[in-house]
């Protein structure tokens, strides 16, 4: 009889991160999308340079971006199943994917008056290591230099 | 106080040198905010709790790196790196470097 329970338990679980998780994603993903066309106007490179100007540089200023992201139950068991058989871990490289776009993206809406961001560095970590439970949530942080340039007309020499 | 995180300011002139200035904190999240994390770890999405704890950290952190800067006197920090690191189950340290210097 208790195992019984357990396995209702188990499997209530199951359902409920499968289509939660699910509708979650679809949710996130809609919304990255489309945020990324708003703030396509901001070029963001790794390099370390201004690039595709020779207007003046106005000012700079560091710009962050963090975000927390969990996976769902179900796709933890899956996962799980993974490290059996080995294999491309799908259901944890849209969790990433989902964080790193999702702080790149907060990062540009942090300072949206920036003309470009220079120097993007994305670091990773997960913080529930520790507990008992595995990976489960990821942390991603994108941070670079904002750029603010003069008008291209009125450009000044000093 | 100027941040960036390449090795020199554009559009200005680094004239002196401090060398490396960081600030660091350890933080632990309550009680209040665990809980929700684990309905989401059923569910999924963004643990708000958790981002907001980093993002205070993490503004704590530079705070100290800057008041380190400021009494060097020292006007801006070049070359900013963050790091993460958990040092025990629900709490975690955000180190924050970067070298110090005077641009014009």
């Amino acid at each position: 009889m208790d195992a019984l329970i357990q396995l209702i338990f188990f499997l209530t679980l199951l359902t409920l991160g499968y289509v939660f998780g699910k509708i979650a994603e679809k949710k996130h993903y809609r919304s990255i999308i489309e945020r990324e066309k708003q703030w396509a106007q901001i070029p963001t490179t790794s390099g370390r340079r201004v690039v595709g100007t020779d207007r003046e540089v106005k000012g700079v200023q560091l710009a962050t971006g963090s975000v927390v992201i969990s996976v769902d139950y179900f796709k933890r068991i899956l996962a799980g199943l993974r490290n059996i058989f080995g294999g491309n871990v799908q259901p944890y490289e849209t969790l990433v994917d989902r964080a790193r776009r999702e702080a790149v993206l907060r990062m540009k809406e942090s300072c949206p008056q920036a003309d470009q961001i220079i120097n993007l560095r994305l670091e990773t970590a997960s913080i529930s290591k520790g507990n008992k439970n595995q990976i489960g949530s990821v942390e991603v942080l994108a941070y670079g230099t904002a750029v603010y340039l003069y008008p291209a007309a009125t450009a000044t020499h000093p | 106080m100027l941040l960036t995180n390449t090795e020199e300011i554009p559009g200005k002139r680094i004239t002196a040198f401090y060398g490396v200035v960081s600030g660091s904190t350890v933080r632990a999240k309550h009680a209040g905010r665990d809980i929700m994390a684990g309905f989401k770890n059923i569910f999924g999405g963004e643990l708000k709790g958790y981002t907001e704890l980093l993002q205070e950290s993490r503004d704590e952190a530079i705070r100290r790196m800057k008041a380190q800067a400021r009494q060097l006197g020292a006007n801006a920090v070049v070359n900013v790196r963050f790091s993460t690191s958990s040092v025990a189950a629900g709490a975690a340290e955000i180190y924050v470097y970067g070298t110090a210097v005077t641009v014009e």
